[in-house]
């Protein structure tokens, strides 16, 4: 957890506004954009920031279509390379229109089970967004969280964690 | 006779006083458990045959007494004296204690009793004694059926317990949690169900599907839980005695974090869609289905204060998972906790004074406990990953899961239930035939 310290100097900030702006969506937006910056600090071999960029987990659904995408910590904003695997998706169901999919939204161990549930489900949802965006109708696609109970790397460690917040995309047919 | 008994509180009531602390109290031991013997229950010949052979217990007394001596020193207030030191024969002592005898052995309070077969049912009286004034402080007898013996030393635990510290003890009772095995990239989960004191431990489902947080009704023998049936994570009802289970409304998308309305006629939980959580009840006698929060952020983990007027959450509304209190309808939404790192799982005492919740700060995962307006928060316990407080009854104690990291190859990984005094004294594991997570703790079952 090397960025939880940038994160609690987030929070301090935040509460310095919060007494200062009183104004809520502002707060949101400033974090936002913080915790951005923290992320795309380094890059190191695997992972850039803490975002999983390796393909050992890494399956496919035809060749050059990767099934799945990785998120930051705690976060569910899709990063460039991740919308670039969507849109191979997103071409891959277009030309194959009889396929449905169940996005499986995933969260690491480092969290309580039940916010988990939730987070892996606002992460599948992000990448169903951007794949109706590219012309996948909501009606192929459903939507199913597992929060943090199905990892594919059982380490204790930031690597492995990475490898584990990911959606991914699974044919229902 | 009065101010001795208030000598006696006031010895356990002390440690916990000296509390207050933000910090982590990690220093264990000052406590100085209440010295107190506990003479086998008596039982005459005739009945000791009868029971060996409805029960096959050779001397059902001694039982019942090991139980209530198990009980005594796990709450960590009592400490029950070696049975080899008494002098006096357990049914004598019954009728007529010797007193000097339990003094020079320093007990400073004696329980004894006897056990009965009167017909066809296991009778039992027992006397709680104070042994420096030399009076009695308890006697009570009653009767049930022999197969709940064991339930007999949990509910004399129970009233000695009351007697001596003034709050209600927490003995009879159960635990529902998730029992689990396998490698954890393929963990099998169950739904488990044993007492208190690890007796008695029943599975409730085959491990089919995957199940989760399942949480106790308050005034009756129903659980709810998230079920992964078919692969549609719902929240679903189940009556623990009848077997008989039903999805919990009819929602379209993924129900779960239930709990149950102190009254246990509502069931608390998240629904997510679009990715967004929100928190919802249902009225379980006329399935009315209520919307309770309204933002675009995650919502989840709500439990209700014990007088059914409010209700603290988890949200992640400010960037990050904080917890938060509201009106049972919704109104009032009021952060609470404003310390360094993440808050999460919070759980309102049924005491009703205190939230405990789960904390993640700097990689560390802490158990707490913050009044209900976020002041005086505690940290009780700190680990690698801990998770998800249960209050026992008379909110004394807490009952949460520990998981351990895993090693270079991702192997050891186990994950077992803990329990803490809200002191953050007598840290003990509560051992179940397999791994375990997810606990929740019953109401008393009797009174």
């Amino acid at each position: 957890m090397k960025k939880s310290f940038i994160r609690n100097i987030d929070q301090g900030a935040i509460m310095k506004l919060n007494k200062i702006l009183k104004n809520t969506l502002l707060i949101v937006f400033a974090c936002f954009a913080l915790s951005a910056c923290a992320t795309s600090k380094k890059t190191s071999g695997q992972m850039q920031g803490d975002v999983y960029t390796g393909t050992d987990t890494v399956e496919y659904l035809a060749s050059g279509v990767p099934d799945r995408v990785f998120f930051a910590t705690n976060e569910s904003v899709l990063t460039t390379a991740s919308r670039e695997t969507l849109r191979k998706q997103a071409a891959y169901l277009r030309k194959n229109s009889k396929i449905t999919i169940v996005l499986e939204g995933h969260a690491d161990e480092r969290g309580t089970r039940e916010y988990n549930l939730a987070l892996g489900e606002r992460r599948a949802n992000a990448a169903k967004d951007y794949l109706m965006t590219y012309g996948i109708s909501s009606n192929r696609i459903s939507v199913l969280s597992y929060g943090k109970e199905r990892p594919v790397d059982s380490g204790s460690n930031p690597l492995a964690w990475s490898k584990n917040r990911r959606s991914v995309t699974v044919k229902a047919n | 006779m009065r101010i001795l008994i208030k000598i006696i509180i006031f010895l356990i009531l002390i440690p916990s006083k000296s509390f207050g602390l933000i910090e982590v109290d990690i220093t264990r031991g000052n406590l100085d458990p209440l010295p107190i013997a506990v003479s086998p229950l008596s039982i005459d010949q005739n009945s000791r045959q009868n029971f060996e052979k409805i029960l096959k217990k050779e001397n059902i007394g001694d039982e019942i007494s090991k139980i209530i001596e198990v009980n005594l020193k796990t709450s960590g207030l009592f400490n029950p004296l070696n049975k080899d030191a008494f002098l006096q024969a357990p049914d004598i002592a019954n009728l007529k204690p010797r007193f000097e005898d339990w003094n020079l052995i320093k007990a400073q309070a004696l329980i004894t009793g006897k056990v009965s077969y009167v017909d066809e049912k296991l009778r039992v009286e027992f006397r709680l004694w104070d042994v420096l004034a030399g009076k009695e402080m308890v006697a009570l007898a009653f009767t049930t059926v022999p197969t709940n013996w064991r339930r007999v030393g949990h509910i004399i635990t129970d009233k000695v317990y009351q007697r001596l510290t003034g709050e209600k003890g927490y003995f009879d009772t159960r635990i529902i949690y998730v029992a689990e095995e396998g490698p954890k990239t393929k963990r099998i989960k169950k739904l488990a169900i044993m007492d208190q004191d690890g007796a008695n431990n029943k599975f409730l489902t085959l491990g089919n599907e995957l199940v989760l947080t399942p949480r106790f009704n308050p005034t009756s023998q129903m659980v709810t839980y998230l079920s992964y049936f078919r692969n549609l994570p719902r929240v679903y009802l189940l009556d623990i005695e009848t077997g008989t289970q039903e999805v919990v409304g009819d929602f379209p998308g993924m129900t779960f974090a239930p709990r149950f309305s102190p009254d246990g006629k509502k069931i608390i939980m998240s629904f997510a869609k679009d990715g967004n959580s929100e928190i919802y009840t249902m009225d379980l006698e006329n399935r009315i289905v209520e919307k309770i929060t309204n933002h675009p952020s995650i919502d989840t983990s709500p439990s209700f204060s014990p007088d059914g007027k409010f209700i603290c959450f988890n949200s992640d509304r400010s960037g990050y998972q904080q917890i938060y209190v509201m009106r049972s309808d919704g109104s009032k939404v009021k952060r609470i906790s404003f310390g360094k790192g993440l808050y999460g799982t919070p759980v309102w005492s049924p005491r009703g004074d205190l939230i405990a919740f789960t904390k993640l700060h700097k990689g560390k995962f802490y158990i707490g406990v913050m009044r209900t307006d976020g002041s005086g928060e505690r940290l009780l316990t700190e680990n690698f990953y801990q998770e998800a407080p249960s209050w026992s009854p008379n909110g004394r104690v807490l009952i949460f899961y520990r998981e351990t990291k895993t090693d270079d190859k991702g192997e050891g990984f186990s994950a077992k239930l803990w329990s803490i005094d809200l002191t953050g004294y007598n840290e003990r594991m509560v051992k179940t035939p397999t791994d375990a997570s997810d606990p929740s703790w019953s109401s008393l079952l009797s009174n």
